[in-house]
């Protein structure tokens, strides 16, 4: 599903230049939930953020879904992000000036969704992750959890074959961390999606199919 | 997705509302001095009375005499256009009227300033001035150069009084003349300043002697009337066969220039041929619009830019979730033209409210003030020229945010 070869991130100052990532390559096959562990500033993120082509590698090759990426144009990235990828982040980034319905909208405003339809899949997702009665909430009126939760419907929503979570437990408590655990396992038992989280917390991590380490840069395990 | 946008505006508006109001100040005070100065210009322009049959009329209202080293410019004289002027075919009518001048009269040993014009009995039949009472000062009243006038309403109650019932037959005294009052008119405003009097004589009873005087330069304007709106351009052809073949009226000078002009044209001809009058009123009038409306763009560029770098995680997550840099540019573009035509509103109101005040106040005599459909255009377009100004550079620029740097915010 994911395939990365020999990618290397560098980031350049005027005056110092920073290896990020060096040499990884991985294989990540449909409906497997690996997790990628280590500690600050190992590159965990980064890794992550170039799986979802938020940001492009220096050096390697990313091929997702059997797709090439290099070459496509910022409209055709904009595009694929919003077919086959869903983000859940460590702070949620939901959008404070609108309702939850709205913010699990969000990645249906960029397809041929009509606005019934959209209503009708947010609702849908909303009601998978238990919080079809704060449809009409804002995110400031949620709890943490169910921040989290709102932006995991936000990432299911348009049913993409890859969810990539950035620490999603890392904001909340065990007890709620468990719950939003729960619910991407379900996702990734009941409908085969592809999971790719960066965690912290080892006990989070022993629940995934894999575990990949990472240290200054480098693929350790 | 228009909804959402609109939806997010309003959340933005209300989240900040200091900016809010900032910006909306700043557009609605714009568009306030705008649209009054537009009503103006509209009033000016397109307000045909009392001349209705502008689109088959010209008007001669300036000559200018040209040498190596001397140049003289002026309105036409009175034998200009009765000599030249009346000769053309084109024309059914030539109205010959005398710019104004003004003197004073005494009622009650009170002062009052009368402008009078001098008009020949064309003018009454090109020219469509309402009559409240009594009627036009006819052709034989000006061959037999009798002593009538017609008035406006403004000086019927100046001279005499609030209360006066009819007043034709009664007798005014300007400039030591006794005039019988013929006609009482609707006033017109001065701006309109060719056809502005407040008295109106047969150009018969003026003291100076106008067929003796052979100069082209003089005190008076033409307006002549084709038969059909189609024998304009034609009109317009003759009259400018006519002036190259002007005998010069001496050796100072070896070019004359003279036009039939469009009302328009007409207003704004300075009387300077190197410097006419249109191209000079257009670009004084679009630098004042530029000036006026630079500042407040770009205060509303700096704020936009403030604002929307507040909001870089939405940023991020909407390029996250399959927003194209081209879509958010879309995006804040369409919540900026909602935020400049909430302003537009609000300006509109307060264009009501200023133009109501001055035409209470009476700045200008029997000028009018009013919101039209050209002014509510001209609102309309400004709004989109600010929506777009101030909102596409903020919005390239926060569409090139890097999607981890503006999550990272």
């Amino acid at each position: 599903m994911i395939s990365l070869k020999n990618i290397e991130k560098v980031y350049r100052t005027t005056n110092i230049e920073t290896l990020a990532l060096n040499n990884i390559s991985l294989n990540i096959a449909k409906g497997e939930f690996l997790s990628i562990m280590g500690p600050s500033g190992c590159g965990k993120s980064t890794l992550l953020n170039i799986m979802g082509l938020l940001d492009a590698p220096s050096k390697g090759q990313i091929e997702i879904a059997e797709q090439t990426t290099e070459k496509l144009s910022d409209k055709q990235l904009a595009r694929f992000r919003n077919q086959k990828l869903g983000f859940i982040f460590q702070s949620y980034h939901l959008i404070n000036d609108l309702q939850v319905l709205d913010n699990v909208e969000l990645p249906l405003l960029y397809r041929d969704a009509s606005a019934r339809e959209r209503r009708q899949l947010a609702s849908e997702a909303l009601e998978k992750v238990g919080l079809s009665n704060r449809m009409k909430h804002f995110p400031t009126q949620l709890s943490g959890g169910q921040r989290q939760r709102v932006a995991i419907a936000r990432a299911i929503v348009g049913k993409p074959e890859i969810i990539l979570a950035d620490e999603p437990t890392g904001n909340l408590d065990s007890a709620m961390g468990n719950e939003i655990m729960e619910i991407l396992i379900n996702l990734n038992q009941k409908d085969s999606t592809t999971i790719v989280m960066v965690t912290h917390d080892e006990n989070m991590a022993q629940k995934t199919h894999r575990l990949v380490r990472l240290f200054d840069g480098s693929q350790v395990l | 997705m228009l909804k959402n946008y609109f939806k997010i505006a309003i959340a933005v508006l209300r989240r900040r509302k200091f900016f809010t109001f900032i910006s909306l100040f700043g557009i609605s005070f714009t568009l306030t001095i705008l649209m009054v100065a537009t009503a103006f210009i509209d009033k000016i322009i397109n307000d045909d009375y009392p001349d209705k049959k502008r689109d088959r009329s010209l008007y001669i209202n300036k000559i200018e005499q040209d040498g190596k080293e001397s140049m003289n410019s002026s309105s036409v004289s009175y034998y200009f256009l009765d000599h030249y002027v009346r000769s053309m075919k084109t024309p059914v009518k030539l109205a010959v009227s005398s710019n104004y001048s003004t003197t004073n009269t005494y009622v009650n040993n009170h002062k009052i300033d009368i402008n009078f014009k001098y008009t020949n009995a064309d003018y009454w039949d090109i020219l469509e001035y309402k009559f409240l009472e009594g009627k036009a000062i006819s052709s034989q009243q000006i061959d037999n150069a009798e002593r009538v006038t017609v008035i406006s309403e403004d000086i019927k109650r100046a001279y005499f009084g609030e209360q006066a019932g009819p007043v034709v037959g009664k007798y005014l005294e300007a400039d030591n003349v006794k005039y019988r009052v013929c006609g009482v008119v609707k006033n017109i405003p001065i701006t309109a300043y060719m056809l502005y009097a407040d008295i109106y004589l047969p150009y018969t009873v003026s003291k100076i002697n106008l067929k003796d005087d052979k100069s082209y330069l003089g005190e008076f304007s033409g307006i002549i009337l084709a038969k059909t709106k189609a024998d304009v351009p034609k009109m317009q052809k003759e009259f400018d066969l006519i002036i190259p073949k002007l005998p010069m009226p001496s050796k100072e000078f070896n070019v004359i220039h003279s036009h039939a002009d469009s009302y328009l044209d007409a207003y704004v001809r300075s009387g300077n041929e190197k410097k006419s009058g249109m191209t000079y009123a257009i670009i004084a009038l679009s630098l004042f619009a530029l000036f006026v409306m630079l500042l407040p763009t770009l205060n509303l560029v700096n704020i936009n830019i403030t604002r929307i770098m507040e909001r870089s995680s939405e940023i991020g997550v909407r390029k996250a979730f399959g927003a194209s840099s081209q879509t958010l540019v879309y995006q804040f573009i369409i919540e900026n033209l909602i935020l400049t035509f909430l302003g537009g509103i609000i300006g509109i109101v307060l264009s009501l409210i200023a133009m109501y005040f001055i035409n209470d106040a009476k700045f200008i005599a029997n000028l009018e003030l009013r919101l039209n459909f050209t002014v509510l255009l001209y609102a309309l377009f400004i709004c989109v020229f600010f929506g777009l100004f101030s909102g596409v550079y903020p919005a390239w620029r926060m569409s090139k945010l890097n999607v981890v740097t503006a999550l990272k915010a």
